[in-house]
């Protein structure tokens, strides 16, 4: 049912919250207030304005992402300390802190942000800081398109904030299945919460994806031929590729169970002929290529640390691209795994079982190669390679348990189970986070021109990697005891409770680790001036990016890179030939616009909106949105010119 | 040189024509009951499919680029995607609904 | 104009193609997963009325050589931009339009109908999935008449420059996109669901 008052179903009982919830909105503000603070006292709001929001510079919305990752990086983490606090305490006649209401709406928020926020945000960051500088590009194909993702990731990430303070999120997982999520039982705004920011997300993701694809495919330098592709650039393609093709569906599905929700529609209904198993099958399809989305990226940047640091060019460069081209096509064929056990046929369980131990193949081959690459040769043990070796050990461990789950048998007993959230946890944090913290390290010094501190580097890898095992190694057992996930209490005597006591102390120790990485980045911001790096190649690294200034300049590359080899800019700097007397020529830069921003802060207002059930609002928001956009696209003057003479000038100003 | 050439005049009259024709053929096969059960599925399948195929390359000038077919490779591509859904999911919830739906 | 802007324009012009031939891709994907939805729910009327009940055949062969048509004059709306005649392109555009307008008219009249006889997408999973698949649809062709609209004042004001043509050239793959999708709604949906 719609409503039609000013407010909608907004009221003021929307604001009101149990203490938990008030303490973290209240946090939430007062950090808003202090940013807004600092911002008028120090005179920053032009500068935010035109150096940041209406930037179209992939360098700074690589840099906007991660902001915005670090921060769901945090509440995601304080809500798994809350998940894991409340069952150490919930148990036989104690009932913990939490409500049960609230415990599933913490861990709906933990999965939602992490996946959505976090997982996704650090991929977008290192796609738009790395790829166009490893490609020698000087932008990606579509620089505004870039911006509006970046603003409609941003608005998704506005929404589920902004549900703490008013009205309430989803209690319904992160999966959000039906009939759950359908109104019938859950009338009030958590669903249409969750739905809307990551269908807003979504649409960015989306967009990006097109965006990456045709700058990979269309804007490489002369001479970067497919096979000459740095390994990073071959996973980023694949990536957008599932981008492409699986976005679309959680598009759908999400849309459609939002029409059952404002519409009465009957897609997904228990009754007049839905189907709430076909919101299983379609959020799946979409679900496993996501999975892959975010790992493909993590094994593309092992593929650049492990040959920088040991010294040796990447065993088997073209088993690597075959490798990533039959998991992109597998992880379409596998989706049903994620629930063998919702009753289709014995066939229908074993195809996709045997599909999804195929997966299993060119992911081993990867291993193989960077252990080989390895081989003979010179190690570096630098903080990128600790997270390869961390990576290494405890993704194995993850992927060996994925593919236990893919014998359907097994998977009846595990599935839903604390063996799968064990599993699932192994091979996003051993994977998709030790990867990015591998790349975070490694690509640090390119954009702020100084190296991180190793030895905080160091102890932050040590508590992350014994906290992972401590948190998550007894949930593989707690799982084989028959603890199934998503428990707000649990009866004594099971002898459940150790576990879950190890498993909270694991989650203090990653924080630990966290808190290291902060301390790192501020220690380092201050002792910036002992780490510089001056000569932008500060490892002695292969490809394009380490041929250009740390940090780079907003046009990347003054001359268009011209590269014959793998590993180009290893290969130059063996033959000599760096460019001694450059041939300067006009270049064209897109002219930075608020007018993504506005995009990303009316869809906000829309979004708002319509879990409110604000009609009025709604349309205004939704109109304001198309008419900005039409005329943004009508507009021809999108771009200037940096003149030759005025490059040579910037460029050897930078020289001298 | 742009990539997607454009088509002559002849190619969009013969392609109207074609796409006029099937759909009238498959228009007047149903309504006319000129067959019926897998025989009328199968026809229309061809019917439908050969338009498709038709718009394609004549109104959309598929695989004609000059350089690079990554048109064609994407659309292909993306066709397969689509079969690996469509197949699997409709294999899937046939399985699904013949098992787990109550008998009514 | 320079060989160096011309390079950049041909460069620009292939690249935004391109583009929008792969945004193009994954709205097939969006429209795939509707289908799929479609045939799952298809048999799923709830005691409602099934296709056979609903579509009037005459009605829909009449939209579907309107959009014929309409895909026929935008095609060949291009030939006349490569000749540069600004008052021919825009005289099909203005064709194309009207047949679009008409298309869209048609298909909300069909609609209307429907729910007036208490056949909504309210009333079973076989109606939802069809209202929304061949909504989505003229939603998409709702949009691509305010594009065409749009375009019109562009040629109107600016002439056939590069940037306009480029613009012209995603709108005409758009629209033929929007025809082929169509046959499978016509075949699948109506022709199937009517027999």
């Amino acid at each position: 049912m719609i409503q039609s008052d000013l407010f909608g179903k907004l009221t003021l009982s929307a604001f009101k919250h149990n203490a938990i919830e008030m303490g973290a909105s209240i946090s939430m503000v007062l950090m808003v207030i202090a940013a807004v603070t600092f911002l008028t006292y120090k005179k920053l709001w032009k500068w935010l304005f035109t150096e940041w929001l209406c930037s179209l510079d992939p360098k700074k919305i690589g840099v906007m992402y991660l902001f915005v990752a670090g921060l769901m990086l945090l509440k995601g983490l304080i809500d798994a300390a809350m998940l894991r606090a409340q069952q150490v305490l919930s148990v036989g006649d104690s009932y913990g802190y939490l409500s049960e209401g609230h415990f599933q709406q913490i861990f709906t928020a933990h999965g939602t942000l992490m996946i959505f926020f976090v997982g996704m945000g650090i991929i977008f960051t290192l796609f738009n800081l790395v790829v166009p500088l490893q490609i020698g590009a000087r932008d990606v194909a579509f620089p505004f398109l870039n911006a509006v993702s970046f603003w409609l990731f941003f608005a998704g990430f506005l929404l589920l904030n902004t549900s703490l303070m008013i009205g309430e999120f989803s209690e319904a997982g992160w999966v959000g299945y039906s009939p759950l999520t359908e109104s019938k039982y859950n009338p009030g705004v958590g669903v249409d919460y969750w739905i809307w920011s990551i269908q807003i997300a979504g649409i960015g993701s989306l967009l990006s994806g097109v965006n990456f694809f045709v700058t990979i495919i269309r804007m490489r330098c002369p001479g970067m031929t497919f096979m000459k592709m740095p390994i990073f650039v071959w996973t980023v393609l694949a990536t957008t590729v599932l981008i492409l093709f699986a976005f679309p569906i959680l598009t759908v599905t999400l849309g459609l169970l939002s029409f059952d929700r404002m519409f009465d529609t009957h897609f997904f209904t228990t009754g007049s002929g839905g189907n709430p198993m076909m919101y299983v099958n379609l959020f799946w399809a979409w679900g496993h290529p996501e999975v892959y989305i975010l790992i493909l990226p993590a094994f593309g940047i092992f593929s650049e640390v492990v040959p920088v640091f040991s010294q040796k060019k990447l065993f088997g460069y073209t088993s690597m691209v075959w490798a990533i081209a039959a998991i992109t096509v597998l992880s379409f064929i596998v989706w049903l795994h994620h629930f063998f056990t919702m009753g289709a046929s014995p066939n229908v369980n074993a195809f996709f079982g045997a599909m999804t131990m195929l997966i299993a193949i060119p992911t081993g081959v990867k291993i193989f190669n960077w252990l080989f690459t390895m081989l003979r040769g010179r190690i570096r043990l630098t903080t990128p390679m600790l997270w390869f070796l961390g990576f290494v050990g405890t993704f194995t461990i993850g992927g060996m348990s994925g593919v236990l789950l893919s014998i359907a048998p097994f998977d009846f007993q595990a599935h839903n189970s604390l063996f799968l959230v064990a599993h699932f946890h192994n091979v996003i944090i051993g994977g998709v986070v030790f990867g990015f913290f591998a790349g975070f390290t490694y690509w640090f010094p390119k954009f702020t021109g100084f190296k991180l501190n190793e030895t905080l580097g160091v102890y932050a890898f040590w508590c992350w990697l014994i906290g992972f095992c401590l948190a998550f190694f007894p949930l593989y057992i707690l799982g084989l005891m028959g603890a199934t996930r998503r428990l707000s209490h649990y009866d004594a005597g099971l002898g459940w409770q150790p576990y879950f006591i190890i498993a909270a102390v694991g989650v203090v120790v990653i924080f630990a680790g966290f808190g290291f990485q902060v301390l790192q980045i501020l220690y380092s911001i201050k002792d910036r001036k002992n780490n510089l790096d001056t000569s932008g190649d500060p490892w002695n690294g292969r490809t394009l990016e380490w041929s250009i200034a740390s940090p780079p300049p907003l046009y990347n590359f003054a001359i268009e890179p011209n590269v014959d080899s793998i590993d180009a800019f290893y290969e130059m700097k063996q033959k000599g030939d760096l460019n001694k007397h450059p041939h300067y020529e006009d270049i064209h830069m897109p002219k930075d616009s608020p007018v993504g921003f506005l995009v990303g802060a009316l869809m906000f207002t829309f979004g708002f909106a319509i879990i409110w059930q604000i009609i009025w609002l709604v349309l205004i928001s939704f109109i304001a949105t198309v008419a900005l956009v039409i005329k943004h696209l009508c507009y021809d003057d999108t771009e200037y010119t940096i003149t030759a003479s005025e490059l040579e000038k910037t460029e050897s100003k930078r020289n001298t | 040189m742009t990539d997607i050439e454009h088509g002559s005049f002849k190619s969009y009259v013969l392609g109207f024509t074609l796409c006029i024709l099937l759909t009238l053929v498959a228009y007047f096969i149903v309504v006319k009951n000129l067959m019926t059960g897998l025989m009328l599925n199968i026809s229309l399948f061809i019917l439908g499919f050969s338009q498709a195929w038709v718009q394609l390359v004549l109104f959309l000038h598929l695989g004609k680029e000059s350089k690079s077919r990554s048109n064609l490779l994407i659309f292909l591509f993306m066709v397969l995607i689509l079969a690996i859904i469509f197949i699997g999911s409709l294999w899937i919830m046939f399985s699904l609904n013949s098992r787990v739906m109550p008998k009514m | 104009m320079t060989t160096d802007h011309l390079k950049h324009e041909t460069e620009n012009y292939n690249k935004t193609v391109f583009g929008f031939w792969v945004y193009l891709m994954t709205d097939c994907l969006l429209f795939g997963t509707l289908f799929v939805t479609y045939f799952v729910l298809q048999h799923s009327t709830f005691g409602g009325p099934s296709g056979k009940e609903i579509f009037s055949l005459p009605f829909i062969l009449t939209e579907t050589v309107v959009l014929l048509l309409s895909s026929f004059t935008c095609g060949i709306s291009g030939i006349s931009v490569n000749h540069h005649d600004k008052g021919r392109v825009i005289g099909l555009y203005l064709i194309t339009f009207l047949l679009g307008a008409t298309f869209v008219g048609m298909e909300l009249y069909e609609f209307t109908e429907l729910v007036k006889e208490g056949y909504s997408w309210k009333r079973s999973a076989f109606l939802s999935s069809y209202f929304t698949l061949v909504a989505t649809h003229g939603f998409h062709v709702s949009m691509g008449l305010i594009w065409i609209a749009v375009m019109i004042f562009q040629i109107y004001f600016k002439g056939l420059t590069w940037i306009v043509h480029k613009r012209l050239t995603c709108l005409r793959l758009f629209w033929h996109f929007l025809d082929v999708v169509w046959i499978f709604i016509f075949t699948f949906v109506y022709l199937m669901g009517a027999s």
